[in-house]
């Protein structure tokens, strides 16, 4: 038993009521939650080599007899997801300290940002740490309404669209939440994880499948898997960028965690292999094929997190050591790689006044610092062999072929496809965004209906007219088309593009530090994991077996009779 | 276990209700789906907590006939879940109301984009051998939306620029 355990919850949640009272000191509320979450990772890493040395760590809270209150269990799997939301979340907080120090953005109301912040870090936190499935609920709770509140954040007309369905989606998810709830009570009597996993056995497979089934796509919906994933691609990039960080960073992975865990500990007979793997098998190919399909980078960042999902999925769905550990590291990974690029995106919109890529270009040579940051976590991404991602990719691979049935192998070929149809997506976004200069991105934006008008005196050959017919290197647009898109313009976007701003000289000419050093700090870690994948990957492993063992957590939960 | 017929009647009643009210464009009216089936839910938990009984306060000792108390603090916990939701939509509504002048859930512009440019390039690779007409289409015609809403973007058009 450690005292240490509910400290990750009780930090934050003390950190965002302090943090509201002192909202009028916006300087002191900065430093607070940033010592609040340098605590919190501290504590993290003492309970993870805890986890590590001496099993699960569980604290029974409110000083009800045990095995009747509620319960808080930080074994290996749990302890790693802490650490690592726990650093993300600190890198993410930097973040937007700088950013909300070097530009105070309109409408933005900072005071509420910070007390919110918070209260998502201990959401999070107590779903990794929830002994039971009802705690699970309440901490699902408490971070999807921190994060309602953040993804509004300013109310405009766009982050509303966007909420409104993010919110209803998610609310319609925490109905089905309490619904099985009600089903499993019902049923056994217990909503603890430990109690369950005894009790679940009892039951009639068709009560405990019905079970198992409103729980997974509750989660499902969470974590979106296809086809419970069309949310997220629309919701998340609307955001303030360091939001859509730490959303894309943490919150599908609390829904892969919780499918992980009751997978392993709940249903371990019934794994429910074939499904969970079609499942994975269509969110990879249909996330990646969205990304694709994309035109602006958070859109297509926002999709290839859908379709990375399917590699976590396929993981747990394979249900054996080699799966879930490769799931482990994958989770690690991911975690890591999206915030960064999402941060690092952010800096780009900064730079160049948009992420849309019709606007934008020659970001590699104008600010090669960034060009940088966004390279190195896109190929790892991708899975470009040295880093991290292909390491993750091949451990699932490696589990698909241990599993050896057809639909495992088909995995592997699109677990291969989408890696490749990312470095795809990743790459085009690269040679548009980075290497043509802003003048051409211009000139074809002007060409096929964009705002601005034509450069005198500058005729590259690229764009021509012809016939009523605007002719660039790679289509042919109409120029009814092109009066209408200049009579109806998007209001989601700013009404200049980057080479129109650099003309003006109104582009933002640097990055401040403050901003530049968490991201850049989050892409060194993700190259570090590279670095450490073979303690990593043997953590990930040790945790593996603590899972599908089962008896270090209920042990640790329940005592040495499992009563 | 005894199951009451009539709180299970009614919760599919409520539940049915709701997800009807859910599928409407109006936020108003979702909301009030949303509050439908979360008193829906919470019946569900009582018929979940077994049969009615006394009030669970253990008095002299005696601890039989009374009522399961774990789903009544579960539901308790429920409601006021529920009541930070409503609070929470409403704020949106109105907030979309004043926005907008109305409170109708809108479609995702992007989405609505890349659609229409789908269906342009399939259009204007048949058109622009032989005429320059350019067959309108309202593949974004909602019925729900105005049509100055009507997310109809070329900006984002990727032809020229990949």
């Amino acid at each position: 038993m450690s005292a240490l355990v509910p400290l990750p919850v009780l930090l934050p949640i003390l950190g965002a009521g302090a943090s509201l009272a002192l909202s009028s000191y916006p300087r002191v509320q900065r430093w607070l939650s940033l010592l609040v979450l340098v605590a919190v990772v501290a504590v993290a890493a003492v309970l993870l080599v805890q986890a590590d040395r001496e099993g699960p760590q569980t604290v029974w809270i409110g000083g009800w007899p045990e095995t009747l209150g509620i319960v808080l269990v930080a074994d290996r799997l749990a302890a790693l997801m802490l650490l690592v939301s726990a650093v993300v979340t600190l890198a993410v907080l930097a973040y937007s300290v700088a950013q909300g120090m070097t530009e105070d953005e309109e409408g933005a109301p900072i005071s509420v940002y910070h007390p919110t912040f918070l209260v998502l870090v201990a959401g999070v936190a107590n779903a990794f740490l929830a002994g039971d499935l009802f705690n699970l609920f309440v901490s699902f709770e408490m971070l999807l309404f921190a994060s309602y509140v953040l993804l509004t954040l300013g109310g405009t007309a766009t982050r509303l669209r966007a909420g409104t369905i993010y919110v209803l989606v998610n609310l319609l998810s925490s109905t089905l939440f309490l619904i099985s709830l009600a089903v499993v009570y019902a049923a056994t009597g217990t909503l603890t994880l430990a109690h369950l996993a005894v009790r679940l056995e009892e039951l009639p497979d068709h009560v405990s499948l019905l079970v198992q089934l409103l729980l997974l796509t509750t989660f499902g919906i969470k974590a979106a898997v296809f086809p419970l994933s069309f949310w997220l691609p629309d919701s998340y990039p609307t955001a303030p960028a360091p939001v859509t960080a730490v959303f894309a960073g943490l919150l599908t992975k609390v829904g892969v965690y919780a499918i992980l865990r009751v997978q392993t500990l709940l249903f371990p007979d019934s794994p429910l292999t074939d499904l969970l793997l079609w499942a994975a098998l269509l969110t990879l190919l249909v996330g990646i094929l969205g990304a694709v399909a994309q035109s602006d980078i958070k859109r297509m960042l926002s999709f290839t997190l859908v379709s990375h999902i399917g590699y976590l999925v396929m993981g747990i769905a394979l249900a054996s050591r080699l799966g879930t550990a490769g799931t482990t590291f994958y989770v690690v990974h991911h975690i890591t790689i999206q915030t960064a690029l999402f941060l690092v995106l952010g800096l780009v919109e900064r730079r160049a006044g948009s992420t849309a890529l019709m606007r934008i270009g020659g970001l590699a040579r104008i600010a090669p610092l960034l060009a940088v940051l966004f390279f190195v976590p896109a190929m790892n991404l991708a899975g470009i062999p040295p880093f991290s991602g292909f390491i993750g990719k091949v451990g699932l691979f490696q589990a698909a072929q241990a599993d050896d049935g057809w639909l495992a192998w088909t995995l592997v070929g699109a677990g291969a496809l989408t890696s490749l149809l990312t470095l795809y997506a990743v790459a085009k976004t690269w040679a548009v965004a980075f290497w043509r200069t802003p003048r051409e991105a211009h000139e074809a934006l002007a060409a096929i209906g964009g705002d601005g008008e034509p450069i005198p005196g500058h005729d590259t050959g690229l764009v021509h007219e012809h016939r009523g017919h605007v002719h660039t290197p790679r289509g042919v647009v109409s120029k009814q088309d092109i009066e209408e898109a200049r009579r109806l313009g998007d209001d989601d976007t700013p009404d200049r593009d980057f080479h129109t701003l650099i003309e003006a000289g109104e582009d933002t000419k640097d990055s401040p530090l403050g901003m530049l050093l968490p991201a850049g700090l989050l892409v060194a870690l993700s190259v570090v994991l590279t670095l450490v994948a073979g303690p990593l990957y043997a953590y990930g492993d040790r945790a593996a077996v603590d899972l599908h063992d089962r008896r270090p957590y209920l042990t640790s939960v329940l005592g040495e009779d499992l009563r | 276990m005894e199951v009451n017929l009539t709180l299970v009647v009614i919760t599919a009643g409520l539940m049915g209700c709701g997800v009807y009210l859910l599928l409407e464009r109006s936020l108003s009216r979702v909301l009030v789906g949303l509050v439908m089936i979360g008193n829906a839910v919470s019946l569900a938990f009582l018929v979940a907590g077994g049969p009615a009984g006394r009030a669970p306060i253990v008095e002299d000792g005696v601890t039989t006939g009374i009522s399961d108390p774990l789903p009544q603090a579960m539901v308790l916990t429920a409601i006021v879940i529920t009541l930070a939701t409503t609070a929470f939509v409403l704020a949106m509504a109105y907030r979309s109301w004043q926005l907008n002048g109305h409170d109708d859930v809108q479609d995702d512009v992007e989405d609505a984009t890349v659609r229409r440019l789908a269906l342009r390039d399939a259009t204007s690779d048949a058109y622009q051998a032989t005429t320059s007409d350019y067959p309108g289409d309202d593949s974004s015609g909602d019925a729900g939306q105005a049509p100055e809403d009507d997310p109809v973007v070329a900006l984002h058009d990727e032809r020229g620029t990949t």
